[in-house]
């Protein structure tokens, strides 16, 4: 649960999002507070993935200010920021000539003065808690979609971030696997009290796992609605946030 | 008015193209410099895996063609220095031929052709799959982490794969000459009696160049990947087409260079 409404995370102000010459979202401002599971949602297209590649470092904001534990991204502090977050990207994106093993020391080997034996023991111990224990060895191209993002999510956390980034986890998964790693978000939150920062349209997933969620409109090009998306499913006049959210069933 | 449109589109994309790759370039020469600082943090195991496909990988088909091209130029040339009755001279154009020009340059094309495409895809494929983005998420820079490794191997890759082709055509003229009954022993005399070691040297620096040059060329390829479904596609052919032109502009140059200093 969150733990502060006074010290966010994640802090948005008056951001205009998208790519030089092409904006997406316009006057986005918004909160993630610590130990949150805080979801960007909204139809394809709507610029959820754009604010969480401008919250990750990748793209800088159009305009606004935008704070990830109160630091500002640039150049000079992308090294120490980069430390401080984890991201698992849609494909799962781990690399294709590494094992799991591998892939989740990598962060360590780079960032860490661990010796070898140590690094080891401790992407095992990550590896674990996603439940790959007995998949360490296996390449990428071995394993099911699913345990990429099992994987991914363990090498996100190799460095102890203080938020993850997750991109459509659910993307391609059967229900069962999807709702397996709802399970595991919630238990790495609370086992490690791990902020999370979620981007989706799953309705049961974000039911099932979600603090508050920020919805976007592509037609408006604008943050929507912004709060518990239970509450926002039940007490919303909007019809673009009424139809999002009775569009199928629910799982609260 | 469309063709206007069509042909400003293009100068605009060509000149921010341009623009990305000086941003390319210049950031992997600062790792490279970066890379001599702090040996440390150079990925040699990266390095000799690319090594390992560029090089040894590549040699049945660089010894191939390095052998027919010793003998394609030994029957052509023959067939000329056979009206003055001097065609044990094929020795000497062979070896000259092979070491000063057409070793690194072929070699170079084979490179470009096999291994500059083989980079281009592979980081096109990366790029792709969101596995840039995720190096840069951990803050590791992806020109130091993809770019160098590869273009380092290239640069090796190159002296070792010439070698072995100028081998492999001294070795198909001597087979033609040998035919034409002119002994082993005189033409490996001939060969030995033009080649300098300064003309040795000279051939593989610059294999060592174009070796640079595919390299870099092939991953800058890679990283500038479109996300469309013929991006990777794209970027492999780019790196070839760039590979060749930049290898046959560099070549071109280096040999107005000798000819300006008598080399």
């Amino acid at each position: 649960m969150p733990t502060s409404s006074t010290n966010p995370i994640i802090s948005l102000s008056h951001v205009d999002a998208g790519y030089p010459g092409a904006v997406i979202l316009e006057d986005v401002s918004l909160d993630v507070q610590r130990g949150e599971i805080f979801i960007l949602l909204g139809g394809s297209g709507c610029g959820k993935s754009t604010i969480m590649k401008h919250m990750i470092g990748l793209n800088p904001v159009l305009s606004g200010k935008l704070l990830v534990d109160g630091i500002e991204w640039s150049r000079k502090t992308r090294a120490k920021l980069c430390r401080r977050i984890g991201v698992m990207y849609q494909s799962g994106a781990l690399f294709g000539s590494m094992t799991l093993l591998q892939n989740v020391m990598l962060p360590l080997e780079e960032f860490t003065k661990m010796s070898r034996a140590d690094r080891v023991k401790r992407a095992e111990e990550l590896l674990a808690q996603v439940d790959l224990a007995d998949a360490v060895e296996k390449m990428p191209s071995e394993i099911s979609g699913g345990m990429k993002k099992r994987a991914a999510i363990a090498r996100a956390m190799a460095l102890d971030p203080s938020v993850i980034f997750l991109d459509e986890p659910s993307a391609g998964l059967d229900p069962i696997t999807s709702s397996a790693l709802d399970d595991l978000i919630l238990k790495l939150r609370k086992e490690k009290g791990m902020t999370f920062v979620v981007v989706t349209h799953e309705l049961p997933s974000i039911f099932k796992i979600a603090d508050r969620a920020a919805m976007f409109d592509k037609a408006r090009r604008g943050m929507i609605a912004l709060g518990d998306p239970r509450v926002l499913r039940d007490t919303s006049t909007d019809p673009f946030v009424k139809s999002f959210f009775n569009r199928g069933p629910s799982c609260a | 008015m469309k063709c206007l449109e069509s042909i400003g589109r293009s100068c605009a994309e060509s000149w921010s193209s341009f623009f990305e790759w000086c941003a390319y370039l210049g950031e992997t020469v600062c790792e490279g410099f970066g890379m001599v600082l702090h040996p440390n943090r150079f990925r040699f195991g990266d390095a000799a895996l690319a090594f390992d496909r560029a090089g040894p990988g590549g040699l049945p088909i660089t010894l191939l063609i390095g052998l027919l091209l010793g003998l394609i130029l030994a029957f052509e040339s023959a067939a000329s220095l056979r009206m003055f009755g001097v065609e044990v001279y094929v020795a000497d154009l062979i070896a000259i031929g092979l070491f000063r020009e057409l070793g690194p340059l072929v070699t170079g094309i084979i490179l470009a052709g096999r291994s500059g495409s083989a980079f281009a895809a592979e980081i096109g494929t990366m790029k792709v799959d969101e596995e840039l983005d995720a190096l840069s998420t951990m803050g590791l820079p992806p020109v130091r982490f993809l770019v160098l490794p590869r273009v380092f191997a290239a640069m090796l890759a190159m002296p070792f794969l010439t070698i072995c082709g100028e081998l492999a055509g001294l070795l198909g003229g001597a087979v033609v000459l040998h035919l034409m009954g002119i002994p082993a022993s005189v033409y490996w005399k001939h060969v030995t009696e033009t080649s300098t070691i300064f003309m040795i040297v000279f051939g593989l620096a610059k294999s060592m160049l174009f070796g640079v040059l595919v390299g870099l060329i092939g991953c800058i390829s890679g990283m500038r990947t479109k996300n469309t479904a013929d991006g990777v596609g794209v970027a492999a052919t780019s790196a070839v087409v760039g590979g060749i032109v930049a290898i046959a502009v560099a070549d071109g140059i280096l040999a107005v260079i000798c000819f300006v200093f008598n080399v």
